[in-house]
């Protein structure tokens, strides 16, 4: 894959990163910066003071030369999947197999995942959108980088890049054949753009061949990119 | 993991790690990383300067009641992050806090869905 890599720190909007981290940053550590915005009103963009804070440096040390945008990026992607897409993974495969809660799940993303008392930390506003056989999801942010990644990890670079963003909504199949996704013809995608509002995780289809399989052999299979939709979940028996 | 993150987390023993190297919880959190081991490339400070500087943070921080469960550990980091740069003379805290409010006014001025740029105007 080739991407060109553009500066993702310059083109953001995490309103739920700030709902996020308010609750460890300001109160218990810097009441006296602590300035919490109405969050009734959501017309405009919100950083968190946590996020505030590492990009007035990052600005700072860039225009004095002392960091370079580029080196920085290569370091924080070798740790991209270190958040891990476990979060989502145990959601997926929860989903998979127990009906009532794939159920709730798709009526309300985040009152789901907030039931399950291993992830702590979700946006108020997750959105599950569910594989089928006739349609297929795939999510972008064409504007920013907005990312569930409490469920998925930090972002990869490519769907913070330019060419990512402005082609999946005009080229969806075309952006999923360069990930090596071919989805046949007669199959829907639709493509869900997320605001800073909204952010989505693809439900994939589970695997044929898995019959029987526990949530946690499930979980094993369940990729990063089947989340997002430029790919699909791992089949039984393939190398992880 | 790159030979700097391996020399950080050799000489930093408390970054939360697993067999691989260091863990964050949030994209902000390996940022904040990532700049550490760039100033320490670039020989602004030593891992054992880095350790005493974290560990004063630490200890300031549990003394104002910080619970010290794991979960604060990067705001630490980020705190001595900016007390390095000021103390070394990269930038002080006050140029710091002119960027922040810049990009807070950024940030405010910005309709959501938007790109967030820093502009001349945000610094008021």
């Amino acid at each position: 894959m080739a991407w060109i890599e553009i500066r993702p720190h310059l083109v953001c909007c995490m309103t739920a990163d700030r709902r996020a981290s308010t609750a460890t940053d300001q109160s218990a550590y810097l009441p006296a910066m602590s300035h919490d915005h109405s969050h009734h009103d959501h017309d405009h963009s919100e950083l968190s003071e946590t996020e505030l804070r590492v990009r007035a440096l990052e600005t700072v040390l860039t225009e004095k030369g002392y960091v370079e945008p580029a080196a920085l990026d290569a370091i924080i992607q070798a740790y991209e999947t270190k958040i891990g897409p476990h979060n989502g993974a145990r959601v997926v495969a929860k989903a998979w197999t127990d009906p009532a809660f794939k159920k709730a799940l798709l009526e309300d993303g985040s009152k789901a995942i907030g039931t399950l008392g291993h992830v702590s930390r979700v946006g108020d506003h997750l959105v599950v959108v569910e594989n089928t056989p006739q349609r297929h999801n795939m999510v972008v942010c064409t504007l920013c980088s907005c990312y569930p990644w409490e469920m998925l990890g930090l972002p990869p670079v490519w769907y913070k890049a330019s060419p990512y963003r402005s082609r999946a909504v005009k080229d969806p199949r075309g952006v999923l054949a360069d990930f090596g996704v071919s989805v046949p013809d007669a199959i829907e995608i639709r493509v869900w753009d997320s605001t800073a509002e909204t952010r989505f995780l693809v439900l994939p289809m589970r695997p044929a061949g898995t019959e029987g399989w526990s949530e946690a052999q499930l979980a094993e299979l369940v990729t990063r990119d089947s989340m997002i939709g430029t790919g699909f979940p791992r089949t039984p028996g393939a190398p992880s | 993991m790159s030979s700097s993150a391996a020399a950080a987390t050799a000489a930093i023993p408390s970054i939360p790690r697993d067999d691989d190297g260091p863990v964050f919880r949030a994209p902000w959190e390996a940022q904040a990383f990532a700049m550490a081991l760039t100033l320490h490339d670039r020989g602004v400070f030593t891992w054992p300067e880095w350790a005493a500087a974290l560990a004063d943070e630490i200890k300031r921080a549990q003394a104002a009641g910080d619970p010290d469960t794991g979960e604060t550990y990067y705001l630490h980091w980020l705190a001595t992050l900016e007390g390095l740069v000021a103390r070394k003379g990269v930038a002080s805290m006050d140029t710091l806090h002119r960027y922040r409010d810049a990009w807070d006014h950024a940030a405010d001025r910005t309709p959501h869905g938007k790109p967030i740029e820093l502009r001349d105007e945000d610094f008021g």
